[in-house]
């Protein structure tokens, strides 16, 4: 019986440590990253990283972290595991958000004080081409079938459509004021962009790159203007996807086939950025002013936890 | 302050920015042939600068052209990518000089939008002109609620909060801290006396007691007789929780914060001030165009131009989003539900129908701190909370018959 109870133990150990990821958020003001283990709902340690770190990314062998320090103009390329700093990108100035396409080898850069976007070879650490593009250019993003390098300016109100292979502007879509984030479907045929400041959601079509559709969102007890969509993610089913309303301190669930809001889910306060676990059951959200982040169950479609972090988390990132 | 981290000079980011351009690193936009022109003019007149209160701030004698010139290269980035192109023209008239010449002579018949940054008179002169009619005036000057309400006039918009907008945010947030009782010190200016009724408009309104009320006819000059002066001046018969001071000259105001006879902040036109835009305003992207501006101006926006700034842009925003050359298309565009302009303050800024002010939150700040944004959380209203602020529509004096 012992035996039994024994076994079944170390059998459950092994699942929670098989499913066991660790999620990495970046404290804009603590210059510091946070990493937390998910399952236990713990903070295990915060690391000194650079000064205002924002954006980040894990490699796709998920042996570095990308962070851009905005205020040191870099991004660092950190051990994922013993969060040695291993070297620093050319970033441009000012690095807020970026992007990493699938392979691994290019590391795409906003910089919105000089309208460019910054072209990266991760091996050689080199810059390869900027790209002039709209007035403060925020939300960037690759296709997953690679065709498409995605950068939106928030003050041109403008989709920038870049062909990866030349690195140049090949269309143009005009999108709601102050376009902040943009994500693909899995399928590579759809374009989801937040509109900061219209508080929607528009999808885009790949071929055409028109809008398709856009979405409104309404919180019952919150007003209008305090609805401002900021980051999206899509499932690989296309089921369903997510939304950080920011003030209004929720994630909407728009279903990602009739694209209906089926729920809005209460968060921290003014919830930025989003990153699913590698089994896409959790979803993890980082709550700018309430210092915190949020665990969401995605089965459930509740939030079962918030883990304090640290000062204003801005980006997170999940390595299994 | 963060630019002073940055490693590299601006003049070597700017050499080396040449370089990559030389050397085929930076992609130029792909060049779309311009199918429309926007000529936008910029009127302002020389002032006598005015004494200094101290030598800490310089006077700065470019407020509102440099906005103007920012709003213009982001329309022309904009206009990049649509086939459009924006041009300013400046036109500055002495000290001596006569802008209403100035304006029909050489502005009304070229252009169909003209940003003025003017004193109240002047701006209604030239909007009365018959050559004015059929134009778009963009008042970055004044904050006179005369101005959007009796005396409005339907070819101006006015892109600065009204002095109305102003006091009824310090009102908000002062009714949130429960400091309800005020002391009111004016100052020997008409426009200290328009502030001052600002002020008791929004504390009638927001249920605030004006529990003293003096004129300020002491010194200006802090090496005299200050410190005894404002201790003395500041016993009142009744207790306050706030002095709220009209000095929009900034004469005497400066020298009330701390030299009170009981411990009191001072709000108004020093101390916790009122505005569209502060040095301290980093939320909503602001750090990005407080950034931009810096580097092209070597010094901070002023609101001044932040409003030139905005009616560039509102003219940029009207121009992409239309694909119209057509005047009249252009300003339906910009009186629509549809528009809505980023002022980098976390709502979108729209044009009130019944008075053309920009409706817009107001920001509380302190000298090194932004303390909040109005409208306050709380202050409730059926169409957008930022007609929480100034004069709404039922309120409204401004008849279009002019």
């Amino acid at each position: 019986m012992k035996q039994k109870a024994l076994k079944c133990f170390l059998m459950l150990a092994l699942t929670a440590s098989a499913q066991a990821e660790t999620v990495f958020v970046t404290l804009e003001k603590d210059n510091a990253l946070a990493v937390v283990d998910p399952i236990a709902g713990k903070l295990i340690k915060t690391v000194p990283i650079g000064q205002r770190p924002r954006g980040i990314f894990v490699s796709p062998d998920n042996k570095f972290l990308y962070i851009a320090t905005s205020d040191e103009n870099t991004i660092k390329i950190i051990d994922a595991n013993t969060f040695k700093e291993l070297g620093k990108l050319p970033s441009g100035k000012d690095p807020e958000t970026f992007a990493l396409n699938p392979a691994g080898d290019r590391l795409y850069v906003s910089n919105e004080d000089d309208s460019l976007v910054t072209v990266i070879d991760v091996a050689k650490k080199k810059v390869l081409k900027q790209i002039k593009v709209g007035v403060e250019p925020e939300g960037i993003t690759v296709s997953p079938d690679n065709k498409w390098l995605i950068s939106v300016s928030e003050t041109t109100n403008m989709v920038h459509w870049i062909n990866t292979k030349t690195n140049a502007i090949e269309a143009n879509t005009l999108v709601d004021p102050r376009p902040r984030a943009a994500s693909f479907t899995a399928d590579s045929q759809q374009l989801w962009v937040t509109s900061e400041m219209a508080g929607t959601l528009m999808i885009l079509d790949s071929q055409t790159k028109q809008i398709i559709k856009t979405i409104g969102f309404e919180v019952q007890g919150v007003t209008r203007d305090k609805i401002q969509p900021v980051g999206v993610v899509i499932d690989k089913e296309r089921h369903r996807a997510y939304v950080a309303l920011g003030p209004a301190n929720r994630v909407a669930v728009v279903n990602a086939k009739t694209f209906e809001v089926e729920k809005v889910l209460l968060v921290g306060q003014r919830v930025w950025n989003l990153a699913f676990s590698p089994d896409q059951k959790r979803l993890y959200t980082t709550n700018g002013t309430s210092n915190d982040i949020s665990l969401i169950d995605l089965e459930s479609q509740t939030v079962t936890k918030s883990v304090g972090v640290g000062t204003y988390p801005w980006g997170v990132a999940v390595k299994p | 302050m963060r630019l002073a981290t940055v490693p590299y000079s601006i003049p070597a980011i700017i050499l080396l920015l040449t370089q990559c351009v030389n050397l085929g690193f930076i992609q130029a936009a792909p060049k779309q042939a311009i199918t429309h022109t926007y000529n936008i003019a910029y009127l302002t007149q020389e002032q006598v600068i005015p004494a200094p209160l101290s030598n800490l701030d310089p006077f700065v004698k470019d407020k509102g052209v440099i906005g103007a010139e920012l709003g213009i290269d982001d329309d022309n980035t904009t206009g990049e990518f649509t086939g459009q192109q924006f041009n300013l023209k400046k036109f500055i008239v002495p000290l001596d000089g006569n802008a209403v010449d100035t304006f029909t002579k050489e502005i009304s018949p070229h252009f169909q939008f003209v940003v003025v940054n003017l004193p109240a008179q002047a701006l209604n002169q030239l909007a009365d002109l018959p050559v004015a009619k059929p134009l778009l005036l963009f008042d970055v000057g004044t904050r006179d609620d005369a101005l959007r309400n009796e005396e409005c006039r339907r070819n101006v918009l006015h892109i600065l909060p009204s002095r109305a907008m102003r006091a009824d945010a310090l009102a908000q947030y002062m009714m949130k801290k429960r400091w309800t009782q005020w002391f009111l010190v004016v100052g020997p200016n008409p426009e200290d006396r328009l502030y001052a009724e600002a002020i008791k408009r929004a504390a009638k309104r927001f249920g605030m007691k004006i529990v003293a009320e003096k004129a300020w006819e002491h010194t200006y000059d802090a090496r005299r007789t200050v410190q005894s002066d404002v201790a003395v001046f500041t016993q009142t018969e009744d207790p306050y929780d706030v002095l709220v001071v009209a000095d929009e000259q900034g004469q005497f105001g400066e020298y009330l914060d701390y030299r009170t006879w009981i411990p009191r902040p001072v709000m108004g036109t020093q101390g916790l001030i009122a505005t569209p835009w502060h040095k301290t305003h980093e939320q909503w992207g602001a750090v990005q165009i407080q950034h931009r501006f810096l580097e092209k101006a070597g010094r901070w926006m002023e609101e001044e131009d932040y409003g030139a700034y905005l009616a560039v842009r509102a003219v940029g925003e009207a121009a992409t989003r239309t694909q119209s050359h057509e005047s009249r298309s252009l300003k339906d565009y910009l009186f629509s539900d549809a528009f809505a302009l980023n002022g980098y303050t976390g709502t979108p800024l729209s044009f009130r129908s019944w008075d053309n002010q920009l409706r817009q939150p107001v920001l509380l700040a302190a000298p090194r701190s932004l303390v909040a944004v109005a409208p306050i959380d709380g202050f409730l209203h059926p169409k957008t909370e930022l007609d929480t602020l100034g004069y709404d529509q039922p309120e409204s004096h401004c008849h279009w018959d002019k």
